[in-house]
């Protein structure tokens, strides 16, 4: 938009430079004094901890279970009936989800999504240190309204991709992809400051944390974090 | 050292409509006489103090969290021009859209044009200070589009027609019964059995707003930060309603002001921490989107940014007044200042309330447009205490009742009551016969103090200083009397 000639964008700049006037451009150092990334090692239990704390349901391969046994005990604990899974899961988790599953192929609109029961995806990392799962839309984790509509959000945590603290995962992240950082189940706190959980978002969350040893998947995919979910 | 604030090249936002209101001592009065608003506020701002000390408390670096965020703040503010730039062409290269606006006319003016140009004559909104700011619910209203707010507390504001009175929880001053009274009269289909367990209250809103999201073909957001280096975009939430409105619709545009840019990714280290852990008092919220352009074939396909001064440059004007622009929103200073808790938002009659308020909305819209707010604190210091990026909120307040003083000489024959005060009381204690006189004849203050030993209106001249304060009863002895009565006389 322009008025007088000048556009909106020439004068907002404009005056950004008057304002800093002679001080423009000097950069006060930033000093780094906190813990930044690499500063510790990462605690699974306390991955553990900080995702029940915040009600999120977690199940581990204490006794040895594959991610198989483990989802098809959570699907069956869980009684959903419907899945939509990502394009690009690993053929072991498609067995143990039956036959109910749905694989997107990109055309999924919403109002399909809201009539499964639940989604299983993988994802890019987990921070421990405050519970958060973060998807990076890579092909085990598929779309981002995959895992927004159904109502119970199934999703696989390897060992190996648990870092210890914010700055680790930033660090590890590539922000050009869409990400999306997950904490428990959705909530508010709106009425009153009291914590509900469950309102637009999955009201349930079930993490399956497991060794990538346990999560065999063949050489075509893994975790494929550098690759864009679609590519056009 | 001040600096004096007259004649800059900036402006001032013009439609100043959601940043000002009545005179702050007006309101307040009116406030403080509303029982059940302030238990409503005590309560809540009670808990949410609580909750954040704890999560606060297990950081080890929580200082340096916040000293990193202070400067990364300044930093980004030495150069914004700069950062601006290279925010605009990171999000144009990866296939957004990016506008301008001087003020709240012309950014509301953009929104309407985007959305007009979709044929959609609804948007879903994700809860945004910045369009609260600019009025942009009314403006699409008046272009025959209807804006519907998605977040619980914002709809709650929003069906009761009311207006938002915290930063983070904009229904703060509602209690459970009157949100279930607003649900009943105002939300369509709502069932008339609904009780006032907040989860139920909750539940109804998701059932209300589901078939919304699944339909909604534009969405309007705010913005937490805006990382220049890589144009990405970032929205901290709960609910997960601003995952739909980012996520589900074909168009997305994005409002946010000028100032909430970070230089680069590797800083959002450090706010991602801060933020949470003062805002709503928890380790990480539930969600956090975030976004650069856009994605083919997932999410809004067709994506805007809407960059807005609207006062934000009249602030960066002043060196002292420009740091209250490092502000992220967290809303921790509201909850535990002890005028807020007392008086609630509205009394602060601008969209920005609190101590982090009285320093943002008087810069907005030019001091004396909102000459009251300054003075709607009593400099505890609470506020600097718990800010997330060490805002000096208390002299900030002091710098602007400054500003205040002197414009008011520049414009009117007489001075101000506060000048007129400090003036005298100057003269008084620079000497010491003065003072001594002072204070024996002080003693006949007690004469005008009440039943609680205080003195609620001065006589003229010195009426000015009483009218928003009340005042003590001075002592029946003085300090230098009683040490002269027991140790002897002074030295």
């Amino acid at each position: 938009m322009t008025s007088g000639g000048v556009t909106a964008r020439d004068e907002v700049l404009g005056r950004v430079r008057a304002a800093l006037g002679e001080l423009r451009g000097t950069l006060p150092g930033v000093p780094r004094s906190y813990h930044g990334a690499g500063a510790g090692p990462v605690d699974l239990d306390l991955l553990v901890d900080r995702l029940r704390d915040y009600h999120a349901l977690v199940r581990t391969n204490g006794d040895g279970h594959t991610v198989a046994g483990l989802l098809a005990d959570a699907v069956r604990e869980r009684g959903a009936r419907s899945f939509v899974v990502p394009a690009g899961v690993p053929p072991a988790w498609l067995e143990a989800l039956g036959s109910g599953v749905l694989v997107d192929d990109g055309t999924l609109t919403p109002v399909d999504l809201d009539a499964v029961d639940g989604v299983v995806t993988g994802c890019a990392l987990a921070i421990a240190e405050t519970g958060t799962i973060v998807l990076d839309a890579s092909a085990d984790q598929g779309r981002r309204l995959l895992s927004l509509v159904p109502d119970y959000h199934l999703c696989v945590v390897r060992e190996e991709d648990v870092v210890a603290t914010v700055p680790d995962a930033v660090a590890r992240l590539d922000p050009t992809r869409p990400l999306t950082w997950i904490s428990g189940p959705s909530a508010t706190s709106d009425i009153e400051l009291e914590r509900v959980e469950g309102v637009h978002g999955p009201r349930t969350l079930e993490v399956i944390l497991v060794p990538a040893a346990a999560d065999p998947r063949p050489p075509s995919t893994p975790g494929q974090s550098s690759e864009a979910p679609v590519q056009s | 050292m001040t600096s004096t604030f007259l004649g800059l090249p900036t402006v001032a936002a013009t439609d100043t409509e959601h940043l000002r209101g009545e005179p702050f001592p007006v309101a307040a009065r009116r406030a403080l006489a509303d029982g059940q608003l302030r238990a409503n506020l005590g309560r809540a701002t009670r808990t949410i103090r609580a909750k954040r000390q704890a999560v606060v408390d297990e950081v080890d670096d929580w200082q340096e969290l916040r000293e990193a965020g202070r400067a990364l703040k300044a930093a980004t503010m030495a150069r914004l021009d700069e950062h601006l730039e290279q925010l605009e062409a990171a999000v144009t290269a990866r296939g957004g859209t990016v506008h301008w606006a001087r003020d709240a006319a012309e950014a509301n003016a953009v929104v309407t044009e985007l959305v007009r140009a979709t044929g959609s004559d609804e948007v879903v909104k994700v809860k945004s200070m910045a369009t609260q700011e600019i009025g942009l619910n009314e403006a699409l209203a008046s272009a025959g589009i209807a804006a519907l707010e998605t977040d619980l507390a914002e709809l709650i504001v929003q069906l009761g027609n009311d207006r938002p009175s915290h930063i983070l929880v904009p229904a703060i001053h509602r209690n459970r019964a009157e949100i279930r009274e607003i649900f009943r009269r105002e939300m369509p289909g709502v069932d008339p059995d609904l009780t006032d367990d907040p989860r139920q209250l909750a539940m109804a809103a998701r059932r209300f707003l589901r078939s919304k999201f699944l339909s909604a073909r534009v969405a309007v957001s705010g913005a937490n930060f805006a990382v220049a280096e890589t144009g990405t975009l970032a929205v901290v939430e709960s609910e997960g309603n601003g995952r739909m409105c980012l996520t589900l619709p074909q168009t997305l545009i994005t409002v946010m002001g000028i100032e909430k840019l970070v230089p680069a990714w590797q800083d959002l280290e450090v706010f991602l921490q801060l933020l949470p852990r003062s805002s709503t008092g928890e380790r990480m919220n539930p969600y956090t989107s975030m976004w650069t352009g856009v994605t083919p074939g997932d999410g809004p396909q067709d994506v805007h940014l809407v960059l807005l001064d609207n006062g934000r440059t009249a602030t960066l004007a002043d060196e002292v007044g420009r740091e209250a622009l490092h502000c992220i929103r967290c809303s921790a200073c509201l909850n535990v200042c002890p005028v807020y808790e007392r008086v609630g938002g509205h009394a602060y009659g601008s969209v920005y309330p609190g101590p982090i308020g009285a320093v943002l909305s008087p810069q907005l819209t030019g001091v004396e447009q909102n000459a009251t707010l300054p003075y709607a604190s009593s400099l505890c210091g609470a506020c600097l205490d718990v800010c997330p990026v060490k805002i000096d909120i208390p002299s900030l307040l002091v710098h602007l009742r400054a500003q205040h003083v002197e414009q008011h000489r520049a414009t009117h024959r007489l001075p101000s009551p506060e000048a007129v005060t400090m003036a005298a009381a100057g003269w008084v204690m620079g000497d010491e016969r003065r003072f001594a006189a002072a204070q024996r004849a002080g003693g006949a203050g007690r004469l005008l103090g009440g039943r609680r030993g205080v003195i609620a209106t001065l006589p003229p001249p010195l009426a000015g200083w009483t009218s928003s304060r009340d005042l003590p009863a001075p002592p029946a002895e003085s300090f230098r009397a009683w040490w002269r009565r027991t140790r002897g006389e002074v030295s």
